[in-house]
């Protein structure tokens, strides 16, 4: 055994089987690449469709009226001016709810309870929320405020949202703070600084983009809920701004109107869609030019 | 001349010129089980340099971390004995910690501009405690600024990001503000270890300007920076302070043969 064979200088039929390797290495590499691309261009078609068909539908619907007039009775003309009106203070409401505790709850986990086990606790549980089905949540603010008050209400809708939107703030609160390297909290605090003044003079300074990105994301996510609406605030076929009556907003709206057999009702709806499309696209790219701008 | 009555290290209060600005008496420290110091007693002068050496994990940062108890941020970390500024045990419960570290700055490793403009930078440490007026605030930024000598290069775009400055400027920055709060004590944490030669040159000719006015300590893993920067150097090792003396004496005649070998390059 001590003398061992020195391995054979790549006879012939050797190298012929490692070339035929490497080819066969490179064919699938090939096809994988076209299997990737193919499947890529298939998720780009999927959206491609839902974008065109909306131009295609909607675009027609886009007119002043629309923005001016409110839903109106089967076989007249109308707008959608409650149900954006709706939409735009629910969804405004919510979020101006959801992100101070947002917010502050993310700060608590990232800064203040970091290791703790209450931490982790909350962490957990905040995870369950934000995975946790939007029906749910409008079934459960249905059963708390709704049924307790006796009637449909835009605040019914707004805490539906809000507690939908919260998870959201809290997880990026929280990641975007722990990215904030503890050497500049060190750097402060060895300045003397009070923490809570490294918190919000340091701290949030350093991963503001981040924290404002993922407000916008939240924005982006409630303004399309339709489920918990359905429950909370329901639908109002006249312009309300009473926050504690049933107020109109697009996701419902469009649920309704796109299965009636009204033409002009569908119309509508295509326009609502097209709406919505286009302010949850605009909410992305902004998030994505704040999230750029961070690096 | 007031120093010979502390520990082991008194054998040096003699060749002190200056009066003791702190005092550890009995230091041990833990991070959870570990026992990273362990009855350290050592005596650092005011206005003089004092650095630190040892092998890594030796303890020194630890050491240098107990003086302004900035571990204090980290749970499971503590600190038991005394550490005497200015006649205080700063390790008692219930001292201050922002008051103590407006009177102890510190200068870390790796440059940490704060995300504002290199005005703001400065300035941040002294509206903590100062109500100045805006020229009276700009007077002292400028003070500050060139004390680390940084002034000339940044005077034109104080306005511009901290972070936009390369890493040697960056820490002069950081310089600036440690000093602009009127510290009487300056930690200094490997100040150089992320700069370039030049840099670190220009580091060390600041420290050399600092010594006048501040007690400097100083941990470094560079021999040749402890011996031309540092007045009095500390060796440690495994959580010890084995050798504390002149730097002359450290790195020409040491009295411990773990010293002689460290110094001598023989280990670490």
């Amino acid at each position: 055994m001590s003398d061992l064979p020195m391995p054979s200088l790549a006879p012939d039929a050797k190298t012929l089987t490692r070339r035929a390797l490497i080819k066969r290495r490179h064919r699938f590499n090939t096809a994988m690449t076209v299997v990737s691309l193919v499947m890529t261009a298939f998720v780009l078609f999927t959206l491609g469709t839902i974008l065109l068909t909306l131009l295609y539908n909607g675009l027609q619907a886009i007119r002043p009226s629309l923005f001016l007039e409110s839903t109106p009775p089967p076989g007249s003309a109308g707008g959608l001016a409650n149900a954006i009106y709706g939409s735009l203070v629910m969804t405004s409401l919510a979020v101006a709810i959801a992100a101070p505790i947002g917010i502050m709850a993310g700060t608590f986990l990232a800064e203040y309870a970091r290791n703790s086990r209450l931490a982790d606790f909350v962490r957990f549980i905040n995870d369950v929320l934000l995975s946790a089905p939007s029906i749910i949540i409008g079934l459960f603010v249905y059963g708390v405020v709704v049924v307790s008050v006796g009637h449909f209400s835009a605040w019914a809708g707004i805490i539906a949202l809000a507690i939908i939107a919260t998870p959201i703030i809290v997880r990026t609160t929280e990641d975007m703070l722990s990215l904030v390297p503890d050497s500049l909290r060190e750097a402060g605090a060895a300045l003397g600084t009070p923490r809570w003044k490294v918190i919000t003079s340091i701290s949030y300074r350093a991963a503001f983009q981040g924290i404002l990105t993922g407000v916008l994301l939240a924005i982006a996510r409630v303004s399309g809920e339709t489920a918990p609406l359905l429950f909370t605030a329901l639908s109002n076929q006249f312009w309300s701004s009473d926050l504690n009556a049933p107020m109109a907003n697009l996701p419902v709206v469009i649920f309704q109107f796109a299965m009636s057999p009204y033409e002009d009702w569908r119309n509508l709806a295509w326009g609502g869609a097209l709406l919505i499309t286009t302010a949850v696209l605009a909410l992305n790219i902004v998030a994505r030019l704040f999230a750029k701008g961070k690096k | 001349m007031t120093l010979t009555t502390t520990g082991p290290t008194s054998s040096l209060g003699d060749k002190l010129s200056t009066s003791e600005k702190i005092g550890v008496k009995n230091l041990n420290f833990y991070y959870g089980q570990f026992h990273a110091l362990k009855d350290i007693n050592i005596s650092i002068p005011d206005r003089r340099v004092t650095a630190f050496i040892g092998p890594s994990g030796c303890g020194k940062s630890t050491l240098l971390r107990s003086l302004n108890r900035i571990y204090e941020m980290y749970p499971g970390q503590q600190a038991t004995g005394e550490i005497i500024i200015d006649g205080e045990n700063i390790l008692k419960p219930g001292a201050d910690l922002t008051e103590l570290r407006t009177k102890v700055g510190m200068v870390f490793q790796k440059p940490t501009p704060f995300p504002m403009s290199i005005f703001e930078n400065v300035a941040f440490g002294i509206r903590l405690y100062e109500k100045l007026s805006r020229s009276d605030l700009e007077e002292r930024v400028h003070w500050a600024l060139s004390r680390a000598a940084l002034w000339n290069e940044v005077k034109d775009k104080l306005n511009v990001v901290g972070t936009g400055l390369s890493g040697g400027q960056q820490q002069r920055l950081c310089i600036a503000r440690a000093i602009a709060v009127k510290p009487q004590i300056l930690l200094m944490d490997e100040p150089a270890s992320a700069l370039d030669p030049i840099s670190t040159a220009k580091l060390e000719e600041l420290i050399e300007e600092l010594r006048e006015e501040f007690c400097i300590v100083i941990v470094t893993h560079n021999m040749q920076q402890a011996a031309r920067t540092s007045d009095y150097t500390a060796f440690m090792y495994l959580g010890e302070l084995v050798e504390f003396d002149t730097s002359e004496k450290i790195f020409t005649n040491p009295g411990n043969t773990r010293t002689r070998d460290y110094v001598t390059g023989r280990f670490g």
